[in-house]
């Protein structure tokens, strides 16, 4: 049941509908799956709906990816609580990981490069989705991920360097592999 | 191996957000790094492999719906206080009734059909003005076009170009509208870009007609067993002319 009068409903079709690709694009990339990046991302929309009321204006897109990302951040604390503490250790996710090996075996370009960025970790594959994908400045970035915008800065810089590694290494792998 | 501006100024300057004297320090910076130059480089390859992979995942269909049910409630539901299970039966119920009027009152169905169609068609639209979404296939040549989306599709679609009155081929895409893989002709007229989306139809010939949604036109129409949907927020005066172009 919707809590929105008339008005703030037409409102909220015409501010906040249009990102809807936007929402899920964020999940699936987050969550790694388009199963749960559809629940995640529901879940997020009628949040948004809820505290729609509270929205007085400004960049709609950054304010409801806020509400999604907060949203799988949750659902992943909750489900998946060891993919947020293998962050903080970046050498151990990326030989357990995303090592050349398995990323060579993933076959052609597109799920090579699928692979690899599901392999870094969700702050870094944040930021690259933002970025890359959505077309998102470092000031709209900053917003959604609560981020100072160095950091934004720094971690889109991490997030491609550990990017660039995966795929160079798998390519030489590959070329190893064929010869 | 990397200089100290690697993790900084040369992100941002990478991504257009260095500005001003910033900028023009680091371009002097450029000049005599050679580590920053080849970053810049290698930045550039992967970006461009991560646009040519079209990596973007649309929402399906189901999403969607879902929300516009929720947002459009059919009437009023059980009280909050009942059981979970008693709110999901009543929720269910309300679904099979509102799939028997559907069915049972075409012009209903008809009318939000349309709605939901417009709705889609216009948050393609919008998908496509982002940067790096807008063609699949750049190009103005009919025939590169034609064969690009040949190759995608199971049907066949008309292309044309109107560069001579005034509406120039940029190029096509394949979306998705309603689970269905759908051809968008991409044309600039009067400085907007206009979406032109078609796809096969078995239903009769329909005289066109036109709405607004979120502050773009659109003008709907069948002919020849195909659908075609423009859309954009150009004039409307000037998508009229390239809907009459279209059609004729």
């Amino acid at each position: 049941m919707s809590e929105l009068g008339l008005e703030d409903r037409e409102r909220f079709e015409q501010l906040v509908l249009p990102h809807v690709d936007a929402a899920f694009n964020l999940a699936r990339w987050l969550l790694r799956g388009r199963a749960d990046a559809e629940d995640v991302a529901q879940e997020a929309l009628l949040r948004a709906c809820r505290f729609f009321r509270g929205f007085h204006g400004g960049d709609a897109r950054a304010w409801l990816l806020q509400i999604v990302r907060n949203t799988c951040y949750t659902w992943l604390e909750k489900n998946r609580p060891m993919e947020l503490s293998m962050e903080f250790d970046e050498e151990i996710h990326l030989q357990t990981c995303a090592t050349p090996e398995t990323i060579a075996i993933a076959g052609d370009d597109r799920e090579r490069l699928i692979f690899a960025l599901e392999t870094l970790p969700p702050r870094f594959r944040e930021v690259l989705v933002l970025r890359e994908l959505e077309g998102c400045s470092y000031k709209e970035i900053a917003a959604i991920t609560s981020i100072p915008i160095g950091t934004v800065m720094s971690s889109l810089s991490r997030a491609r360097r550990q990017l660039q590694f995966a795929l160079a290494n798998s390519s030489h792998k590959g070329a190893v592999r064929e010869m | 191996m990397k200089c100290n501006f690697a993790d900084s100024w040369l992100q941002g300057y990478f991504d257009g957000e260095l500005r001003g004297r910033r900028a023009a320090e680091f371009e002097r910076h450029l000049q005599h790094c050679v580590d920053c130059a080849a970053e810049l480089v290698d930045l550039d390859l992967l970006r461009g492999r991560l646009q040519l992979t079209q990596l973007y995942e649309r929402a399906p269909a189901s999403l969607r719906r879902t929300i516009n049910a929720h947002l459009h409630p059919i009437a009023p539901t059980t009280a909050p206080s009942q059981p979970l299970l008693w709110h999901w039966l009543a929720a269910a119920v309300l679904l099979l009734v509102a799939v028997v009027v559907s069915r049972v009152n075409p012009d209903l169905r008809s009318h939000d059909y349309q709605a939901e169609l417009a709705g889609e068609i216009v948050d393609m639209h919008q998908h496509s003005l982002q940067p790096g979404h807008t063609t699949g296939i750049a190009s103005n040549n009919v025939e590169v076009v034609s064969r690009w989306l040949d190759d995608r599709l199971r049907f066949s679609l008309p292309v044309r170009n109107f560069a001579d009155e005034g509406f120039a081929l940029q190029g096509a895409r394949v979306d998705n509208v309603e689970g269905r893989a759908v051809a968008a002709l991409v044309y600039v007229g009067g400085g907007h870009l206009i979406n032109v989306f078609m796809w096969p139809t078995k239903e009769p010939d329909r005289s066109p007609h036109s709405g607004s949604l979120g502050g773009y036109q659109w003008i709907y129409w069948r002919k020849h067993t195909v659908e075609f949907c423009l859309v954009s927020d150009a004039a409307p005066g000037d998508l009229d002319r390239l809907h009459r172009l279209i059609a004729e």
